[in-house]
């Protein structure tokens, strides 16, 4: 028990930057981007063929973040330039990834065993240089930790920047970026590709610290995502600061697999899990429509 | 004469052509406006006000026709292109901000208008300053409010800030689109006023499209009525200060014929 529930913090940790990156399209820019199942595998797989091939596990991580960026902008231009509905533009492009993972790999899985990932390159290197000896569930823990940090960090600047401002101000109110003299266009590019660089970035953590990337393991993603930003804004509906909404998406994401990894031990088969979180983010989002719902009524009466 | 500030010419503009939809709303549409003219712009529902606001703004092109600012074609320029020459105010209080952003945040991006978004931070202790400034002169205490979420504000205070966001870049024609519509009759006289002061304090070129005869009369230094998607009707300086609302309605009538009698409830 105590095994699982350390596992799935780490998940939580590693996955809760992709969840961060379903954030700034669904939240942010008010864009259902489906593009995520595919970003995540895509990130994933660039990063297990690359160490396969021999590039130092950091590089292949930061090129993995890079292919994420073109993913996102692929779905941003089938949306602004072909003018296809977010949600259209968002599961071509993550179909079209499908193929182009399997491109990448060659073959629907690629496994880490015999590569060292970033993980091992530090705690060896902890090892030979400091003597010290930690779990790789912990240096995993360590550096996902880590990340999150520089990504929230990062973020928190960006946002706050003119061009970051313009796209939060795009997903409450294009009419007024616009007569704000911004084009919508750009913002919605540059908000995509930022959300899809994180989502594959997070995609090369998973795969290094599973040992493996696979073509199908982004499937669901977006909904996972969504689970852990739902569940954070729960747990953290007072919060005002951009930067402590972003921690409590991934506070979230490791309540998401907590909670997971507590119903699989009372019983829940692992095949109805997806059914599980689907029912979760439903449920969340839709009791505060319920509840204003029924407020409404006992208002008449 | 004054400079020429604005011009119009052989606008056209139909929308839905060929369909049973169809709806001719702006007809070889000609208007010249001078620097410093403060213009109320009235007709019945349909008669092409906001469509020319629009077609000016950029919202959509249109079919022939060309629209001069200040000297520059700017017809075929993209919308968010010439909102660095606009400043915009809508009928819906809820349109000219970001609901979900602070005053401060929302002014910020006004302050910007117009000039390339980069990596520099979205707004400066000096910008605070000056938003702080602005707000006070708006007597409304809303310098006290900075970091509020706009989405607080009452649906004046909001058109409020929505035209010292609309001003704070002086633009070169200030469009505003039934912008007192939606208040409450003590607010939208407010708010009126303090667009008078703005728009005399900048010397600002502006269009005001109003449905309020009253206001349209007691406001601005040119007047022109609008109907079936041309100017019927212009008349400005001492003509315009002696004009009355039944002078309007006289005209009206006049022009329009028997549709008259289907607008008149909505005029009144």
């Amino acid at each position: 028990m105590l095994g699982a529930a350390e596992g799935a913090v780490i998940q939580g940790v590693l996955w809760g930057i992709m969840a961060i990156g379903v954030f700034i399209t669904f939240r942010l820019l008010d864009f259902p981007d489906l593009t995520v199942d595919g970003s995540f595998a895509l990130g994933g797989a660039v990063c297990a063929r690359l160490i396969v091939e021999g590039m130092a596990p950091i590089l292949a991580m930061i090129v993995a973040g890079l292919t994420g960026l073109l993913a996102g902008y692929i779905t941003a231009f089938l949306n602004t330039k072909f003018k296809i509905p977010a949600i259209l533009a968002g599961i071509l492009a993550q179909i079209s990834l499908y193929s182009v993972n399997l491109r990448v790999m060659a073959r629907p899985n690629t496994p880490l065993l015999k590569n060292d990932t970033l993980f091992d390159n530090v705690r060896k290197g902890l090892k030979n240089a400091f003597g010290w000896e930690i779990g790789p569930n912990y240096i995993s823990l360590i550096i996902g930790l880590i990340c999150v940090i520089l990504v929230v960090l990062l973020l928190y600047w960006f946002f706050g920047t003119e061009i970051g401002c313009a796209i939060r101000a795009t997903g409450h109110n294009p009419d007024m970026v616009r007569a704000q003299g911004q084009n919508t266009n750009t913002t919605v590019v540059l908000a995509l590709m930022l959300s899809n660089s994180l989502v594959a970035f997070s995609g090369a953590l998973v795969a290094m610290h599973q040992g493996y990337a696979d073509v199908q393991m982004g499937v669901g993603a977006i909904v996972i995502g969504l689970a852990s930003i739902v569940i954070g804004e729960v747990i953290l509906s007072r919060t005002k600061s951009f930067a402590s909404a972003l921690a409590a998406i991934v506070v979230g994401s490791v309540l998401y697999r907590i909670i997971i990894a507590l119903v699989l031990q009372l019983g829940l088969k692992t095949d109805d899990l997806k059914m599980f979180t689907a029912i979760i983010v439903s449920l969340a989002l839709g009791v505060p429509v319920l509840k204003r719902h029924l407020n409404v009524k006992k208002a008449v009466k | 004469m004054a400079k020429k500030m604005l011009q119009i010419k052989d606008l056209h503009k139909t929308f839905n052509p060929n369909t049973i939809n169809e709806k001719k709303a702006i007809r070889n549409l000609n208007l010249t406006l001078y620097e410093g003219d403060f213009v109320t712009v009235i007709g019945g529902n349909g008669a092409g006000k906001s469509t020319m606001l629009n077609l000016i703004a950029g919202v959509y092109p249109p079919d022939c026709g060309e629209i001069i600012l200040d000297g520059r074609l700017i017809s075929k320029e993209k919308e968010y292109k010439r909102a660095k020459y606009l400043g915009r105010v809508f009928q819906d209080p809820m349109l000219g901000t970001a609901a979900n952003m602070q005053i401060e945040e929302n002014l910020a991006m006004a302050y910007r208008r117009g000039k390339k978004r980069g990596l520099r931070w979205g707004i400066t202790a000096k910008e605070k300053k000056l938003f702080c400034e602005k707000l006070k002169a708006l007597d409304l205490g809303l310098e006290e409010r900075l970091s509020t979420k706009v989405g607080l504000l009452s649906g004046g205070q909001r058109q409020a800030l929505t035209l010292l966001m609309a001003t704070l870049q002086v633009p070169d024609l200030l469009l505003l689109d039934e912008h007192t519509a939606a208040l409450d009759p003590k607010t939208a006289k407010k708010v009126l006023e303090l667009t008078e002061r703005i728009i005399e304090r900048e010397g600002l070129t502006a269009l005001m499209i109003t449905h309020n005869m009253r206001d349209a009369v007691a406001y601005g230094n040119r007047l022109i009525m609008m109907h079936e998607g041309r100017v019927i009707y212009d008349v400005r300086g001492d003509e315009k200060k002696s004009l009355k609302v039944s002078d309007l309605l006289e005209k009206f009538e006049e022009a329009a014929g028997e549709e008259f009698t289907n607008d008149r409830m909505i005029l009144s």
